[in-house]
């Protein structure tokens, strides 16, 4: 169950995926807003999205998880 | 000239016009967001006012609550520095409205380059030489297809109202020109609120050039030119005054002049007054119209160092009705300057970095003012928070001296020196690309930091 976390502190820009959707690694999962860009948050292994702990136009921090494979 | 302005900005820009206008006399306003309430814009300023939370949106976009700080702080102008209202025609109409002077072009030229498609529209009408590509916006799934046959693949998607890198796209086949259609058209209408797109061919290598433009309202001057081919995420990092392409190998003193006469033809055929910019790509001996910026560029200081002008203070003076005081023939370029961005991100992965800076350094004070050839425009200093919110623009680094060769050299030891904590920057980055054989060379591309 790998937990997919912020990789950088910003804004939640978009959610790409729906809880139980089928992602593949690579796949982007969010886009995060940071600094006036766009950061692609990326699946690390293929798996189904489990949970989705963040909403768009939400402030989240470095670390802070936003989505659950499983 | 006013006696009171107040400038719709943050970070070194604010600063920056701030210092203008203490040298003519004139008082300024601040406006800051909840989180930039000490900032180091608001210290320069005579007084402040705030605007709201700390989104741009509710603060430093919000053109209402703008022009009402103004009225009430009893600014005659507003000056809207670059990026957050400074392109927007309905905000510079609203000032008129209000009776405060928009420090700008007038809202009509502004007006007829916004959308980026209808200003190529009206360029290559005048003989502007622009990048091939669509007619207008291309909407249709199926008018993009047939447009994009036309004009070639790879060919680049980009968002008419769009600017800084924000809602482009590259695709090289159909099935990424689709996908890039819907890409770009979500996030323009996300950032800009329309979702229009258009279509240019995209050169592979193609060199960033640009003309200043300065203007009265009667006489209009080709500046200079500044070359910005070093870019990451299609942001420029690294600036030179005169550009390296018109130089090296060999002097190309032609193909400048081209460049220089349609950068003034461009800014005539929409009556540009005021301070903008001319982008150009250079691909090989043609140079192609990319856009008109009707603002001040983040890389001014490198023309101001060429040419011994204050551009700020001429904006100001140019929006207070004076005259130019300077002609074409007056401007010599002399020297070579190098602006080296130092934003707030990680070097290797360009990724932002905001927090708290524990340490700012700087080689020389950052006073806007030369220092043995260095100058530093800075928005930050230790023990403040770079946050999300904003752009990633620490500071600026301005290197001249009477060659280019002594430029490099003075940039490198500058940048040496220059010791930030706290966050990551991009100092490393521009230390190796000043430190390369290619960049000595003046091989410059847009491409340049990829094969670093």
């Amino acid at each position: 169950m790998p937990d997919v976390p912020a990789h950088i502190t910003g804004t939640v820009w978009k959610i790409e995926k729906k809880v139980g959707e089928e992602v593949k690694a690579g796949d982007v999962l969010v886009i995060l807003e940071s600094m006036k860009m766009e950061m692609p948050v990326e699946a690390p292994e293929d798996g189904k999205v489990a949970e989705i702990r963040c909403k768009e136009t939400q402030p989240v921090n470095e670390g802070d998880v936003l989505v659950v494979l499983k | 000239m006013f006696e009171k302005i107040l400038i719709a900005n943050r970070g070194e820009i604010a600063c920056r016009v701030a210092r203008a206008a203490r040298g003519l006399g004139v008082k300024t306003v601040a406006v800051y967001s909840d989180a930039d309430a000490s900032a180091l814009h608001v210290q320069a300023c005579d007084e402040a006012v705030r605007l709201g939370p700390a989104p741009p949106r509710e603060s430093y976009l919000d053109g209402a609550k703008v022009i009402a700080a103004a009225r009430q702080a009893g600014a005659q102008a507003i000056h809207p520095g670059y990026g957050f209202l400074s392109e927007q025609a309905e905000f510079a109409q609203a000032c008129a409205d209000a009776g405060l002077v928009f420090v700008g072009p007038p809202p009509g030229a502004m007006r007829a380059i916004k959308d980026k498609a209808q200003a190529r529209a009206v360029m290559r009408a005048a003989g502007v030489p622009v990048v091939p590509g669509s007619e207008g916006h291309v909407g249709e799934e199926v008018a993009a297809k047939a447009s994009a046959a036309s004009v070639g693949y790879p060919l680049l998607v980009k968002a008419a109202a769009g600017g800084g890198g924000i809602g482009m796209q590259v695709a090289r086949d159909e099935p990424e020109l689709l996908k890039a259609l819907r890409a770009c058209a979500d996030r323009a209408r996300a950032s800009f609120g329309k979702d229009s797109v258009y279509l240019e061919r995209y050169f592979e290598q193609p060199r960033h050039v640009e003309v200043q433009i300065l203007g009265d309202g009667h006489l209009t001057l080709a500046v200079g030119a500044r070359e910005c081919s070093i870019q990451r995420r299609h942001q420029k990092i690294i600036e030179e005054a005169p550009p390296p392409a018109f130089e090296l190998p060999a002097p190309r003193p032609r193909l400048l002049h081209r460049l220089l006469d349609a950068g003034l033809l461009a800014a005539r055929t929409v009556g540009y007054a005021n301070a903008g910019t001319c982008e150009f790509l250079l691909v090989g001996d043609e140079i192609y119209f990319i856009e008109l910026n009707a603002r001040l560029q983040v890389e001014h200081p490198i023309t101001e160092a060429t040419t011994g002008l204050d551009l700020v203070q001429l904006q100001l003076r140019i929006a207070a009705g004076e005259k130019l005081p300077v002609g074409q023939d007056d401007l010599g370029p002399r020297g070579h300057a190098i602006e080296c961005r130092i934003n707030a991100e990680d070097p290797v992965k360009f990724f932002p970095s905001p927090g708290p800076v524990k340490r700012f350094d700087t080689p020389v004070p950052a006073d806007g003012a030369f220092h043995d050839g260095i100058r530093i425009d800075a928005g930050y200093r230790a023990g403040d928070t770079v946050t999300p919110y904003y752009d990633s623009l620490l500071a600026k680094v301005i290197a001249f001296a009477g060659t280019r060769a002594q430029a490099i050299e003075r940039m490198r030891s500058a940048l040496a020196r220059f010791a930030v904590e706290g966050v990551k920057t991009n100092i490393p980055t521009h230390l190796k690309a000043l430190a390369s054989d290619a960049f000595a060379r003046g091989e410059l591309d847009t491409h340049f930091l990829e094969r670093l």
